[in-house]
């Protein structure tokens, strides 16, 4: 455990401005339209940002479209089916937006009967994210200076190496794992981190998680 | 003012190294912000209090205000309400004065920047005078949804030349061919309203004002006004009472010159009449840390509104932790998640209903509050604001990229 690494961890964090779209949807039918019209940067403010921006709530919410098809629109079935899309477990935008989009064309398929169209002011509204990444003062050389970082960095910079790192290449992986797995060959400590999920913590509580799972290693490699 | 370190504890170490970040890039460069008034309201409040942090971080704030006469207020003011959505009569006469007050601000208005913030109609049409390079971004404070056409005809063809325009929230957006950036407004957690009070000062100022605490507090702090509904938050709390233990609190400023806020607020104490619970209390308009404190003394902070702009009263509730209990309007809804970080209610029994479940568990509303308070950290303090005036000017100082690597 007192290895140094080739390749420091250099932690980053990822900041946001929402650009108004202007486009609108006032039933189901129009909310499949901008889904299907959206580029990445508003799929990535409706899906990504929505738990980075609620990460501190318990329960937490899923995305915005399933939160505004199951509390304004009230479509319960619906709702339930797009909360379930688990966003982490994507390798793309592209692909995200396509689970959604596949799920309400299958949605109305079934139901053709009129929707209801949701009074003026409760319209969902589209929005881009403009995507800001930012260097922090944390690197970790090892795994001490590792914890030590993690007890530092903020949310934000949790969140885009555990969950927002698996949309770009290796895809599907998070930056901690790779790194622990490319530095260390630490298939252990990259298997645990590999499979947290941004719905079972707030982002606070996956910080203490990961720290555990650091420490536990820590222990292990004391007493080997 | 306060430094930006002292943010830290509020915000959090990691929101002011962001900061610092950011400006690093923006360093040197001269950001002008102009408005119609350095005292008095929202704009000029927030403006006196970012403008040391910009200075702090590197950048050059500059600040100019647009001079006119009464009646070119007189013609800004209908301007503003039209956009707000209350009918206006304007004249030729009117938009040409307009054209012509601005045009002689023009002659005399230093305007030289890197990037402007030009603050809501008044000075809208300074675009005129834009320097080649600039950037320039409009950033309209008011709730444009239910807009005069013909108002904003006529702004339009000013907004419509800015580099990016700036609103408060997505309703509040319209067709232009400019890139429009949501930027809510936000308290400043070192501020009197909002700085953080022991439970001594809080007793003390509790005290001195003569409210008693032996029963858990619910309060309405608001002007005497019939959009806040001061008579439906008497009537909710009416409806519980009869299963509850508990004081209902009225605050608001006194209302010597308004007539329609003298008359509502006899309309509430004719309400609270003879019933011991009801408090109604008017406070002069500097109480704010008298305000801070019964907030922090109340058990549940309800905000009624039947019609809001932004509700910013609302995030000041929640960032002393407390449940809030308020109208689904205006700008409300962008601070409340209904159930995850506060309530948001449409009517009188709705609002009752919610004032004795959160009065009777007592470990639910304590988790709102908790809620809530996170939400305004990371959503509605001054430093979020600075970041985002920040990151419109590096988006558009680095060739408008959808993604931006620091």
């Amino acid at each position: 455990m007192t290895v140094k690494a080739r390749e420091p961890f250099r932690f980053r964090s990822r900041v946001t401005l929402p650009e108004v779209t202007g486009r609108k949807a006032f039933t189901i039918a129009e909310l499949l339209e901008g889904i299907k019209r959206a580029d990445d940067a508003v799929i990535y403010y409706h899906t990504h940002r929505f738990i980075k921006q609620f990460h501190h709530l318990v329960p937490e919410g899923a995305n915005d479209f399933a939160y505004w098809v199951t509390n304004t629109v009230q479509a319960d079935r619906l709702g339930e089916e797009l909360t379930s899309i688990d966003i982490v477990r994507y390798n793309s935008l592209s692909d995200i937006k396509d689970a959604f989009v596949g799920m309400i064309e299958r949605h109305l398929a079934e139901n053709p009967a009129p929707q209801r169209t949701v009074a003026p002011g409760r319209e969902f509204h589209f929005m881009r994210a403009i995507r800001f990444s930012l260097p922090t003062a944390c690197e970790a050389v090892d795994y001490p200076s590792f914890e030590d970082c993690l007890r530092d960095v903020s949310p934000s910079s949790l969140y885009l190496h555990v969950f927002e790192a698996r949309l770009r290449p290796p895809y599907g992986v998070d930056d901690f794992s790779h790194w622990f797995r490319k530095e260390f060959g630490d298939e252990q400590v990259g298997r645990e981190i590999s499979r947290l999920d941004p719905y079972s913590y707030t982002l606070e509580g996956l910080r203490a998680r990961i720290i555990r799972i650091i420490e536990k290693r820590l222990g292990e490699g004391a007493n080997a | 003012m306060p430094k930006m370190e002292e943010y830290s504890a509020a915000a959090g170490a990691a929101a002011i190294e962001e900061l610092k970040v950011i400006s690093a890039r923006l360093r040197g460069k001269t950001i002008l912000n102009v408005n119609s008034t350095a005292v008095g309201g929202g704009v000029a409040e927030i403006l006196n209090r970012m403008l040391p942090m910009m200075t702090e971080l590197g950048i050059k704030p500059r600040w100019e205000l647009i001079k006119g006469g009464e009646d070119f207020y007189a013609v800004t003011k209908k301007f503003h309400n039209a956009i707000h959505g209350t009918r206006q009569e304007l004249t030729p006469a009117d938009f040409q004065l307009y054209r012509d007050t601005l045009k002689s601000n023009m002659a005399t208005m230093n305007l030289d920047a890197d990037i402007a913030m030009i603050h809501d109609p008044q000075p809208a049409g300074l675009i005129d005078k834009k320097p080649a390079g600039a950037k320039w971004v409009w950033r309209c404070h008011i709730d444009m949804s239910n807009r005069q056409d013909d108002v904003w005809e006529f702004l339009k063809g000013y907004v419509s030349r800015y580099d990016a325009a700036v609103i408060s929230a997505p309703a509040f957006s319209q067709e232009m061919p400019v890139k429009q950036f949501q930027v809510p407004p936000s308290i400043d957690p070192l501020a009197d309203k909002n700085k953080e009070l022991s439970d001594e000062e809080v007793a003390a100022i509790m005290r001195r004002l003569d409210i008693p605490t032996d029963k858990p507090l619910i309060t309405q702090v608001s002007r005497f006004d019939r959009l806040k509904d001061p008579l439906g938050v008497i009537a909710a709390f009416k409806l519980i009472q009869p299963y509850v233990t508990a004081r209902l609190l009225l605050v608001g400023g006194s209302a010597d010159d308004d007539p329609e806020g003298s008359e509502v607020l006899a309309e509430a104490r004719a309400a609270a009449e003879g019933n011991s619970d009801i408090i109604v209390l008017c406070l002069p308009p500097t109480s704010n840390v008298e305000i801070n404190a019964i907030q922090r003394a109340s058990a549940i902070i309800i905000q009624k509104s039947l019609k809001e702009g932004f509700g910013l009263t609302v995030s000041e509730a929640l960032w002393k932790g407390k449940p809030v209990i308020a109208g689904a309007v205006g700008g409300i809804p962008l601070q409340i998640t209904h159930k995850y970080s506060g309530i948001l209610t449409r009517t009188v029994e709705g609002t009752a209903y919610w004032m004795k479940r959160l009065l009777h568990e007592p470990a639910y509303a304590k988790r709102l509050g908790e809620n809530g308070r996170e939400h305004v950290r990371e959503n509605f303090l001054l430093t979020r604001h600075l970041r985002d005036y920040l990151l419109i000017a590096l988006y558009l100082e680095s060739g408008r990229q959808d993604f931006i690597h620091l």
